[in-house]
């Protein structure tokens, strides 16, 4: 395990000099996705101008909700920076047979595969989410709680072990597939519905929708858990959403080795 | 390379021979891939499933039952046009594709041929969006039905001739807008960031996010003005927020006219700019690699 640490501190370094070594394009990088993020916070902040809640009673009013989004920002900045770029290299080494030298490596092929490369950049949003977070606490109606804060990271980790078993799925699926170009649309139209308060799927239609992607896709714990036990007063229904994020993270990790494991068995080199 | 890029109007477009051979071969490569795009093309709305369930959270803490003049309704129906005049009005790879043959010189071979570089990348977009919508068609179909149910009733007429008449004009506005930028390569090697501050207020200040009116609400200091009417002075409402406002009947009568009137001299004016964009540009371009 300690030597697992070593190498990845490796690969955090190798990453870190190369980011570095293009300094203008990480610049540009973090201003790009700093820039998108802006203007999602002004759409927020405009829609507030409208409405003191999104749904009526759900509690998300104005500082719970920036604490929502700050976790959201938070999650995606360590999946985008950790596991992302590495699942999308993963792509084109099917493609192009790369792979092979990869897995014949003494090391496991899905650690070596889904986490030999960082991308600094994607921590710019992840800060501003960390400052969203920090406002919106100091706004709340209720302090949270020492449990809500000892809750808080173990929830988002709960949260990132979701979203990495489901790219590690997507990406296992290119080896079956043989190509996989649009890994980042089905990221993006998955990860859409975690992005807003489970509160909102409501009605003859939201409601199987929002236990499908609570219990079947769990796409809903993961910024959901997080932010609801930071944000809002911890209830009865919080502590079966809890369970299930616990649940649903420990799942989705077996799903996703199990999955790997049957697309390397299955993986012919394409090389010559 | 000066004197090549010499404009004459016959030049404009390329020949309906040449039309024809790049329609078909936009064609091919469309329905190579036909299952892809049209499953793609399907994702693409579902997004508009949160939208709806976002909305709906919105106006039941809202307290009323507009915003900005739209109701729950007419936001969903908004996002859905949307999707239409951006597919109209959006030239994915058009401005990058310009400043990248400047770059490495790939151009050249416009410039020596008896045919109009802007005309050929025009008609490249116009087989492009034919062959779209031919294919696209199936799933914006079946999604505006499905979501009937969002929309006012038919407009009249003469609202749905305007409403088509902001579509081309919006596609000629986009191209020409984009065009334009890429030309800007013939002066700086490296457009992209340009490019990124250009989508970023495209995406903002089009309406592409939510409808412009609610830029109305939020005042300019003591000057009486409204964020909203200084956004309505750009061109860049006319590629996504006018169409739909138009028919949402939320533009009529003289403001319909006058928004028209508006729309086709910000055409004019782009496609001038884009004009004299390029024969400035190939005046001082000099040809590297290729």
């Amino acid at each position: 395990m300690v030597r697992y640490f070593q190498i990845f501190g490796t690969f955090v370094v190798a990453s870190l000099i190369r980011d570095m070594t293009f300094r203008l394009n990480f610049v540009l990088e973090c201003v790009t996705s700093l820039g998108w993020m802006a203007m999602n916070i002004a759409f927020y902040l405009l829609v507030f101008s409208y409405t003191s809640e999104i749904g009526a009673g759900s509690g998300w009013t104005k500082p719970p909700f920036f604490v929502f989004l700050g976790t959201g920002l938070i999650i995606n900045a360590i999946v985008q920076a950790f596991f992302m770029p590495s699942a999308e290299e993963f792509a084109e080494m099917v493609r192009t047979g790369g792979l092979d030298t990869t897995l014949v490596k003494p090391i496991d092929a899905q650690f070596l595969l889904s986490m030999h490369r960082v991308k600094f950049s994607a921590f710019a949003n992840g800060l501003v989410g960390v400052a969203l977070v920090a406002w919106g606490v100091s706004r709340l109606d209720t302090a949270p709680t020492t449990a809500a804060w000892v809750l808080y990271p173990l929830m988002l980790a709960c949260g990132v072990a979701i979203l990495y078993g489901f790219i590690v799925m997507l990406a296992a699926a290119t080896i079956l597939m043989g190509r996989n170009q649009g890994l980042y649309d089905f990221w993006f139209y998955i990860t859409n519905f975690s992005r807003y308060p489970a509160e909102i799927y409501t009605g003859p239609w939201g409601g199987p929708l929002r236990m499908v992607c609570t219990f079947v896709l769990p796409i809903l714990l993961v910024v959901n858990v997080p932010a609801r036990s930071l944000a809002l007063p911890i209830g009865t229904g919080d502590v079966r959403l809890i369970i299930a994020a616990v649940v649903a993270a420990a799942v989705m990790l077996g799903l996703s080795r199990l999955t790997f494991q049957a697309a390397i068995n299955r993986y012919r080199s394409a090389s010559s | 390379m000066s004197g090549m890029a010499t404009f004459s109007w016959q030049q404009l477009l390329p020949s309906w021979h040449g039309w024809t051979t790049m329609l078909s071969i936009n064609v091919a490569d469309r329905l190579a891939h036909r299952g892809d795009f049209f499953v793609g093309t399907l994702f693409r709305f579902l997004p508009i499933v949160t939208q709806i369930f976002l909305w709906t959270a919105v106006f039941s803490a809202a307290g009323s039952e507009l915003i900005a003049g739209y109701s729950r309704n007419d936001f969903v129906a908004y996002y859905l046009l949307t999707m239409m005049a951006r597919s109209f009005s959006s030239m994915p790879g058009l401005a990058g594709g310009i400043a990248r043959s400047v770059r490495d010189g790939s151009v050249k071979k416009y410039l020596v041929q008896p045919i109009d570089y802007v005309g050929f990348l025009m008609a490249a977009r116009v087989a492009h969006k034919l062959v779209y919508f031919a294919i696209a068609a199936a799933p914006f179909g079946l999604m505006f039905f499905l979501c009937r149910g969002f929309f006012p009733p038919l407009p009249e007429v003469p609202t749905i001739a305007a409403f088509l008449a902001t579509l081309v004009m919006s596609f000629l506005l986009g191209f020409f807008l984009e065009a334009t930028l890429g030309m800007l390569g013939f002066w700086v090697l490296e457009v992209s960031s340009l490019i990124f501050v250009y989508m970023l207020a495209q995406y903002l200040l089009s309406g592409h996010m939510f409808p412009l009116d609610m830029l109305d609400s939020i005042t300019l200091s003591s000057s009486g003005y409204s964020l909203g009417d200084l956004v309505q002075l750009l061109p860049f409402q006319y590629t996504a927020y006018f169409p739909c406002a138009v028919w949402l009947g939320k533009i009529q009568g003289q403001e319909l006219v006058s928004g028209l009137l508006v729309e086709a001299v910000w055409v004019v004016v782009a496609a001038v700019a884009c004009r004299i964009a390029f024969l400035r540009g190939t005046r001082r371009y000099s040809a590297f690699g290729g």
